[in-house]
C-alpha cells in the first residue's frame, strides 16, 4: 500500500508540472481560440534566456529574470505584430499552421542567441525528500508518514508554484476586465471588434502572459533536468492533459495534469511490466482519447452549441 | 509608431549581433573543389535534441584537421579540406547530407562518420556502391564488425556487444569478482529505441554465465520524465542499474536516482552516457560518484590537445575552446586521428597523393596503432591501441571506465576486454544471417 501511494503521490506531483506547461496553452487557446503549436518551444527560449543571460551577459539571477521576462513580453508583442494581426477573421486553420512555422523560428532564434549547450539551472530550491529539508531546518519529521516523508521538495514546490499560477490566472481571468475581453475575443473576433474591445492590444497581453508562464515552465523543468532543447518536448506532456482537461480551462489544465500524471505513473509502473514497459507515453493519450469519447469538450472545457 | 517599430527591429538586430554564437566558417568549408587535397566529408549535428552531444564531437574532429594542416601542412604534403553538413541527428537529413558530401570532391570523402545509428543503417547499402568507407565509432550495427560481410563499414575500437561485456566485467570486478555476481540483480535502464535494445543479446547471455538476475526497464523517447521507472528501481532494489540513455534522458536518469535515492556509484552509463554534458544538466551533487564506460579518456594533458591548442586556437581558429578536454570533443579528435592515420596508411601503400575511398578503405583495414604509435602522435592512452583486419573491423573491443568526481571524468580502470569469444561469435552469427538475407557471399575485399 505504501508504495501504491507512493507511486501516486510522485505521480500527482509530476502531473502538477505538466499543468505548467498546460496553462500557456490554455491561455492562448482561450483568447484566440487557436492551439499554440510553440508553446514547447517557448518554454525552451525562456529557460535558456534566462540561463544565457546569467552565462553569456553576466546578469545576476534576478536581473535574468527580469530580462527574460521583457524578452518574451516582446516575442508575445513581435508575435502578434507581424503573426496574428495579418490573419485576423482567419480561419482557426491558418493560426493553428502558422503557430507551427512559429515553432521553429522560436527553437531557432533560441539556439542562434544563445547557443546549443546544455546548462544546468540551479535555484536553489532543495531536491531531496521532504524530511531532509525539514531536518536542515532544525526541525522534527519524525511524526508524518513515512509516504510523506518521501515527497521530493523539489515538486512540492513546483505543486504550490502551479497552484499560486492557476489561482492568479483565475482570477485575472474571471474578475479583471482585461480577462472577460479576453473570454469575449475568444468567443468570436468580429463580434468582439464591434463592440469596442481593442483585439490587436488583447492578443498582445495574453502572448506576453503566455511568454510569462512559459519562463516559469520553463525555470521549473530546466532545474530539473537541465535548459537543453530537449525542455520543447514537455509539450508532449502538456498535450493529453489538455484533452483530458479542456483546451479552455485553467482550471482544467491543473486537474487533467493530476489525473494524466497519476494514471500514467501508476500505468506504467503496474500495468507496465505485461507490455515490457515504456507504456506511459502511449498510456496518457489513449486514456485522454478515451475521456474525449465520453466528453468531447474535456472535463471543464465549454461546451459548444451551434444552431443549425 | 514607426520609432516603436523602428526600436523594437533594433533590439533584436542587437541581440542577434551580440549574443549569436559565432561559428568558425572557414572551419565548416574549405576550398572542397581542389582536386590535389584530401577531401573529409563530415556528416555532424550541432542544433536540435541532440546538439549538445554532437557539437563538441563534430568540433574536435575539425579541430584535429585543423592542426594537421596547420603543424605538419597536411598528411606527407596533402593539404585537408573538408565540408560539414547539419544532420540533426535525423536520418533523412543525413542521407542528404551523404549524398551531398560525396559529390564536393572529385576524390569523394575520404571516409563517413555517419555520428547516427539510423543513418548508419541508411548508408549500409550505398557506400559499397559508391565505395565510401563508412566508419562508426562506438555506434552503429554491431555485427559489422565482420568486415568479410561489411566490407565498407568500420565500427572502429569497440561495438555495443563489446561494451555490454566489458560493462558485466567492470560490475564483476566492483563486487570482487566475476563469481560474485551470481545472484546480484541487475537493472538495464534503456532509451526505447532500436539503440537501447542493441545490448539486450547479449546481457541476457552474460546474465546466463554468471547467474545474475537481469530486468530491463524503458524510458520511452526523450526520456526527460523518469519518475515510474525509478519508482520500479527503488521497488526491485537492484545492485547495479547500467544506465543505457542518450541525451536528456542520461541526466534525468541521474537526477531522478539521487531524487529516489539510489546510490549513483552503483550506476554505470554506457559510453554515451556518460559525458560532461550528462553529469552537469543533474546538476550539483547528483551526479557525483556515477561511472560511466568510455572509449576515449577525457582531459586535456595528451601532447595532441597542446598541439592543437598551439596551432590551431592561439592563431584564433578553431571551435568552442570550452569543449577542449571533454569526453565527446576528446572523441571527435580521436575519431580524425583514425581517419588520418588510415589515409597516411594508404599513402604508405599507393604513395603520398590524395587518397581515394577504395584506397583510405584498405587503409583503415589495416591500421595498426601500438601504444607506441599513439604515443608518437602524443594521444598516449587517450584511446586504446587498434589492429584492424579483414575479419575484424572492430579492431580492438576494449572499453575504459571512468567516474565523476563532482567537476570532471577521472579515469578509474585499465582498458577492459569483455568477452571476446562470446561477443565474436554472436558477432559472425549475426553477419551470416545478413549475408544469407542479402545474398552476400563473405570475402575479404583485399586491395
Amino acid at each position: 500500500m505504501e508504495f501504491f501511494l507512493e507511486v501516486l503521490i510522485g505521480g500527482l506531483l509530476a502531473g502538477v508540472m505538466y499543468s505548467l506547461v498546460a496553462l500557456g496553452f490554455v491561455l492562448i487557446y482561450k483568447a484566440s481560440g487557436v492551439f499554440n503549436f510553440a508553446q514547447g518551444a517557448m518554454v525552451f527560449f525562456a529557460a535558456l534566456t534566462f540561463v544565457g543571460a546569467q552565462e553569456k551577459l553576466g546578469l545576476s539571477l534576478w536581473a535574468a529574470l527580469a530580462f527574460s521576462l521583457l524578452l518574451m513580453i516582446l516575442l508575445g508583442v513581435l508575435t502578434e505584430k507581424i503573426v496574428l494581426r495579418p490573419l485576423v477573421n482567419q480561419p482557426p486553420i491558418s493560426l493553428f499552421m502558422v503557430t507551427i512555422g512559429l515553432t521553429f523560428f522560436v527553437e531557432g532564434l533560441a539556439q542562434l542567441m544563445w547557443g546549443t549547450k546544455v546548462y544546468p539551472l540551479e535555484l536553489g530550491i532543495p531536491d531531496e525528500p521532504v524530511a531532509t529539508t525539514i531536518e536542515s531546518l532544525g526541525l522534527s519529521a519524525t511524526n508524518l508518514p513515512t509516504v510523506l516523508q518521501e515527497i521530493n521538495s523539489f515538486d512540492l514546490i513546483a505543486a504550490i508554484v502551479a497552484g499560486v499560477l492557476v489561482a492568479g490566472l483565475a482570477i485575472f481571468f474571471q474578475i479583471t476586465k482585461i480577462g472577460r475581453a479576453l473570454r469575449a475575443v475568444a468567443d468570436d473576433h468580429q463580434a468582439a471588434l464591434s463592440i469596442g474591445i481593442p483585439l490587436k492590444s488583447i492578443w498582445a497581453i495574453v502572448w506576453s502572459v503566455a511568454g510569462f508562464v512559459a519562463l516559469v515552465a520553463g525555470l521549473m523543468w530546466g532545474a530539473r533536468n537541465g535548459v537543453q532543447f530537449a525542455l520543447t518536448f514537455v509539450a508532449l506532456k502538456a498535450l493529453p492533459v489538455l484533452i483530458l482537461g479542456g483546451f479552455d480551462s485553467v482550471m482544467g489544465a491543473i486537474v487533467g495534469g493530476l489525473i494524466i500524471g497519476a494514471l500514467e505513473k501508476l500505468a506504467e509502473v503496474y500495468i507496465g511490466p505485461f507490455f515490457g514497459g515504456g507504456i506511459e507515453i502511449w498510456f496518457a493519450y489513449v486514456a485522454a482519447l478515451l475521456f474525449l469519447l465520453i466528453r468531447p469538450e474535456g472535463l471543464f472545457g465549454d461546451k459548444q452549441i451551434d444552431r443549425v | 509608431m514607426k520609432s516603436t517599430k523602428v526600436a523594437l527591429s533594433l533590439i533584436v538586430f542587437v541581440l542577434f549581433i551580440g549574443c549569436s554564437e559565432s561559428p568558425n566558417t572557414d572551419s565548416v568549408v574549405q576550398d572542397t573543389d581542389a582536386s590535389d587535397t584530401q577531401f573529409f566529408g563530415v556528416a555532424g549535428y550541432r542544433v536540435g535534441p541532440y546538439g549538445p552531444n554532437g557539437a563538441p564531437v563534430a568540433t574536435g574532429y575539425l579541430d584535429y584537421l585543423q592542426m594537421l594542416n596547420e603543424r605538419d601542412g597536411g598528411i606527407n604534403g596533402v593539404k585537408l579540406t573538408w565540408e560539414e553538413c547539419e544532420t540533426e541527428y535525423n536520418t533523412s537529413k543525413g542521407l542528404e547530407c551523404y549524398e551531398r558530401l560525396k559529390t564536393r570532391n572529385p576524390m569523394g570523402p575520404t571516409a563517413i562518420h555517419p555520428m547516427s545509428t539510423g543513418i548508419t543503417y541508411g548508408l549500409i547499402d550505398k557506400v559499397p556502391v559508391d565505395q565510401i568507407p563508412l566508419i562508426t565509432l562506438g555506434y552503429g550495427r554491431t555485427d559489422a564488425s565482420d568486415g568479410r560481410v561489411f566490407p565498407w563499414v568500420f565500427p572502429l575500437l569497440s561495438n555495443y556487444w563489446s561494451l555490454t561485456s566489458a560493462i558485466v566485467r567492470f560490475i564483476g570486478k566492483q563486487e570482487g569478482g566475476l563469481d560474485n555476481l551470481k545472484g546480484k540483480k541487475i537493472v538495464l535502464l534503456y532509451h526505447d529505441s532500436a539503440y537501447g535494445k542493441e545490448p539486450h543479446q547479449l546481457l541476457k547471455a552474460e546474465a546466463k554465465n554468471f547467474s545474475f538476475d537481469l530486468s530491463m526497464i524503458p524510458v520511452p523517447h526523450p526520456g526527460n520524465e523518469q519518475q515510474s521507472q525509478w519508482l520500479r528501481i527503488k521497488k526491485e532494489k537492484p545492485d547495479w542499474v547500467i544506465v543505457w540513455g542518450w541525451g536528456v534522458s542520461t541526466a534525468t536518469s541521474i537526477k531522478t536516482a539521487k531524487k529516489v535515492g539510489f546510490p549513483r556509484e552503483k550506476m554505470v552509463g554506457n559510453w554515451w552516457s556518460g559525458a560532461e554534458v550528462d553529469t552537469l544538466a543533474a546538476g550539483k551533487g547528483a551526479s557525483e560518484g556515477y561511472y560511466a564506460a568510455t572509449l576515449n579518456l577525457a582531459g586535456d594533458h595528451y601532447p595532441v590537445i597542446e598541439d592543437i591548442k598551439e596551432h590551431v586556437y592561439d592563431k584564433g581558429n578553431g571551435g568552442d575552446e570550452s569543449y577542449i578536454g571533454t569526453v565527446l570533443w576528446n572523441r571527435g579528435v580521436a575519431m580524425a586521428m583514425l581517419t588520418t592515420e588510415a589515409v597516411r596508411n594508404a599513402q604508405a601503400k599507393y604513395g603520398n597523393k590524395p587518397m581515394s575511398g577504395r584506397q583510405v578503405r584498405w587503409g583503415i583495414e589495416n591500421l595498426d596503432l601500438s601504444q607506441a604509435r599513439l604515443d608518437s602522435l602524443g594521444f598516449g592512452k587517450m584511446v586504446p591501441p587498434i589492429k584492424v583486419s579483414c575479419e575484424d573491423h572492430e579492431g580492438s573491443g576494449l572499453a575504459g571506465f571512468q567516474q565523476w568526481d563532482g567537476g570532471k571524468w577521472v579515469s578509474v580502470s585499465d582498458w577492459i576486454q569483455g568477452d571476446s569469444d562470446l561477443v565474436r561469435r554472436q558477432v559472425e552469427e549475426s553477419a551470416a544471417k545478413y549475408a544469407k538475407e542479402k545474398n552476400i557471399t563473405p570475402k575479404c575485399l583485399g586491395e
